[in-house]
């Protein structure tokens, strides 16, 4: 899960880490009492989940209480990458004289986490390791003891001459380790630790991926979720336990398992159709999720019709099949079905679906074939 | 012969008592695995189906059963702390099948099995399977049949599609192991590429990715520089939107990497004969191997 740079620098902020003040605003005059407030000049920054905000045009520089209302009022309700903001970070500007770039990531090669850091600080870091690897520098740590001084140190060596920076930053990247750990993160980021006219050195900006593995025991990181950023059927989805994720095309897709449901996304494309989603109902086969699934997908317009594609083992192919016939009794599905079903309990799930009039196929590529010829069909 | 685990493994049930744990425990006996122990704090002495003995702790289970593997029904918010314990407790084999468990609750205990020696399959799969020999986890026994082709899989039910369609064309499988969808695994693909490589009963072998991180991408390599037995392989994903988590908390593309595209062009680079589809497997398994 994504958090915003507000609720970042909230958990780093806390953590300990040297930031500037500042606040969020949802409101123009919001943004106007934070900059009076904080006195001087201000940058107003759109908090959305997308890269390139600058470039978007939605971080702007306010000399003014009343520039900062003006900014705030333009930045709130733009679109940036298809996605609104409801929200500008309001915090003073800084006098910068250099940039570093200090993350903290669950790294899948060394199993470990790894503490990475870069002198090219500001730029997105992806762009660095492309252009200048050289320039990236990292660390993994073993858990047991945590970031050691004398890792911190060396890596800030890399960043910084001057003895007393290189502590300061040695010291921002134990506690963002610290936080990182403490709070589940798959991703922290501070991009730039700047360096101020006066020697200070100061998080500018902060970036956090929450796990979402973490949510589920931290109700207070589960509650920083915006559902405002998220498909509105990708948030029914969740709350009903699905694993649900849009996508543009016209076959609807219902499969247990994420392995199985990528592969028949895979498969519709082979056979020349478009699939209109993942959806994964997961391991266990309450017929209810097969309903949710069937009311969410049916709700896309796009979808000309709709595949199941269930592999039982602990899922009751049964408890597939009432889920369907469940669907059909509450609500109209006005596009056809095409399901396919073999394993735990096929002989009652074909039972269930022959009694409402439907058939089961029981080999995936004849499925998917079938589905992509209904809809071309339909077209 | 097998990889990891045969007729003889002894195995113990982390969660026996649990709902899915006594489902599967059922499945497993049935199977014919050697189930000889459960663990459940609080319900020690007690006989699970009147037949398998129950323990508060793995160490009293081991020191009573001589259980030299383990596998774990357990709630994702203690998996980890289970899987500690039954490292700590000498347990060699550790089937982790719980789904959900924080990553950096693995990154803290990982170091810790190793050290005890201790090979962890998982967390979020479906186990692994010797068939005819013995099922530790959840994978349908009667969907495989023994043979000599060895399967490893980061998926659950795509590994059951790929393996039903090697079994209803005649074609036996030596083990199947599934690895897990996580980022953060005991055991990967190269592992078990190393185990079928020295294990006599396999033939050949067939590796099922998806996208999301580089592993497949580095088993290719290795398969290309270590394994002269032929080798399959299909990645899921094709389809998927970059930065989304397809379901697997480990499938996600990345700016940096994680295509599909990537992860079938290494595999063809290093050798290895790429499934566009499950059914596939078939063609290019029997291209590749003759029958004993």
């Amino acid at each position: 899960m994504n958090l915003h740079e507000y609720q970042a620098r909230a958990i780093l902020l806390a953590a300990g880490i040297p930031m500037l003040g500042g606040d969020v605003a949802s409101t123009p005059a919001e943004a106007e009492a934070i900059a009076r407030r904080l006195g001087g000049s201000v940058v107003i920054k759109a908090q959305v989940h997308a890269g390139g905000r600058g470039k978007a045009g939605g971080v702007k520089l306010a000399a003014t209480p009343a520039e900062a209302a003006e900014h705030a009022s333009r930045i709130l309700g733009m679109k940036i990458k298809g996605l609104t903001v409801g929200r500008v970070l309001v915090v003073p500007a800084a006098q910068i004289t250099s940039e570093a770039y200090v993350g903290m990531i669950v790294d899948r090669e060394t199993q470990k986490p790894v503490l990475m850091v870069s002198p090219a600080g500001g730029v997105d870091i992806e762009e660095v390791a492309a252009a200048t690897p050289g320039k990236i520098h990292r660390v993994a740590i073993d858990p047991r003891y945590g970031l050691l001084p004398h890792q911190a140190m060396g890596l800030s060596f890399k960043l910084y001459r001057d003895l007393a920076q290189t502590r300061a930053a040695a010291r921002v990247m134990t506690l963002l380790y610290d936080a990182f750990m403490a709070n589940g993160a798959s991703l922290a980021e501070i991009n730039p630790l700047a360096t101020t006219g006066d020697g200070v050195i100061l998080a500018l900006d902060a970036k956090m991926v929450i796990d979402d593995n973490e949510l589920e025991r931290r109700p207070d990181l589960a509650a920083l979720r915006d559902e405002s950023a998220e498909a509105p059927s990708e948030v029914e989805a969740r709350r009903a336990g699905l694993t649900f994720i849009k996508l543009d095309g016209n076959v609807g897709c219902v499969v247990n398992g994420a392995g199985l449901a990528m592969a028949t996304m895979d498969l519709v494309k082979y056979y020349g159709g478009d699939p209109a989603n993942f959806l994964d109902i997961g391991g266990s086969s309450n017929p209810d999720k097969v309903v949710s699934a069937l009311r969410i997908i049916t709700r896309d317009p796009n979808v000309k019709a709709i595949l199941f594609n269930i592999f039982g083992g602990i899922t009751r192919t049964d408890d597939v099949a009432n889920g369907i016939a469940s669907a059909l009794e509450q609500f109209k599905v006005d596009v056809p079905l095409v399901i396919r079903l073999t394993g735990t309990n096929e002989e009652e799930a074909i039972r269930v679906l022959q009694a409402i009039g439907m058939r089961a196929l029981s080999d995936m590529d004849e499925a998917v074939r079938q589905v992509v010829a209904v809809v071309r069909e339909a077209a | 012969m097998s990889i990891f685990v045969d007729h003889e493994t002894r195995v113990l049930v982390q969660g026996i008592t649990g709902r899915d744990g006594s489902f599967h425990t059922r499945q497993m006996l049935e199977y014919g695995t050697r189930i000889v122990a459960g663990v459940t704090p609080g319900k020690g002495g007690q006989r699970f189906d009147g037949r398998v003995p129950v323990f508060d702790t793995v160490v009293e289970a081991v020191a009573e059963t001589g259980a030299n593997a383990s596998v774990l029904y357990v709630p994702p918010g203690l998996a980890a702390g289970a899987i500690a314990e039954a490292a700590d407790a000498g347990v060699r084999l550790v089937v982790c099948i719980t789904e959900g468990i924080p990553a950096v609750d693995l990154l803290r205990i990982l170091p810790f099995v190793r050290e005890k020696g201790a090979r962890l399959i998982g967390p979020n799969c479906p186990g692994l399977i010797a068939p005819g020999g013995a099922k530790i986890g959840i994978i349908p026994g009667n969907i495989c049949a023994p043979g000599h082709v060895g399967l490893v899989s980061r998926s659950g039910t795509l590994t059951y599609e790929v393996v039903n369609h090697l079994t209803r064309n005649g074609i036996g499988q030596s083990t199947c192991v599934g690895i897990g969808g996580d980022p953060i695994i005991g055991t990967s693909f190269i592992d078990c590429l190393a185990a079928f490589q020295d294990d006599h009963d396999t033939d050949a072998i067939v590796m099922i990715g998806e996208i999301g991180g580089t592993d497949e991408q580095q088993a290719a390599a290795y398969v290309q520089a270590r394994v002269t037995k032929p080798v399959v392989g299909f990645i899921a994903g094709q389809t998927a939107p970059p930065g989304r988590r397809m379901g697997h908390a480990g499938a996600i593309i990345s700016a940096a990497s994680g295509t599909a595209a990537e992860k079938m062009a290494a595999f063809r680079e290093h050798g290895i004969a790429v499934m566009e589809r499950p059914v596939d497997v078939v063609k290019l398994i029997k291209e590749r191997v003759v029958s004993r």
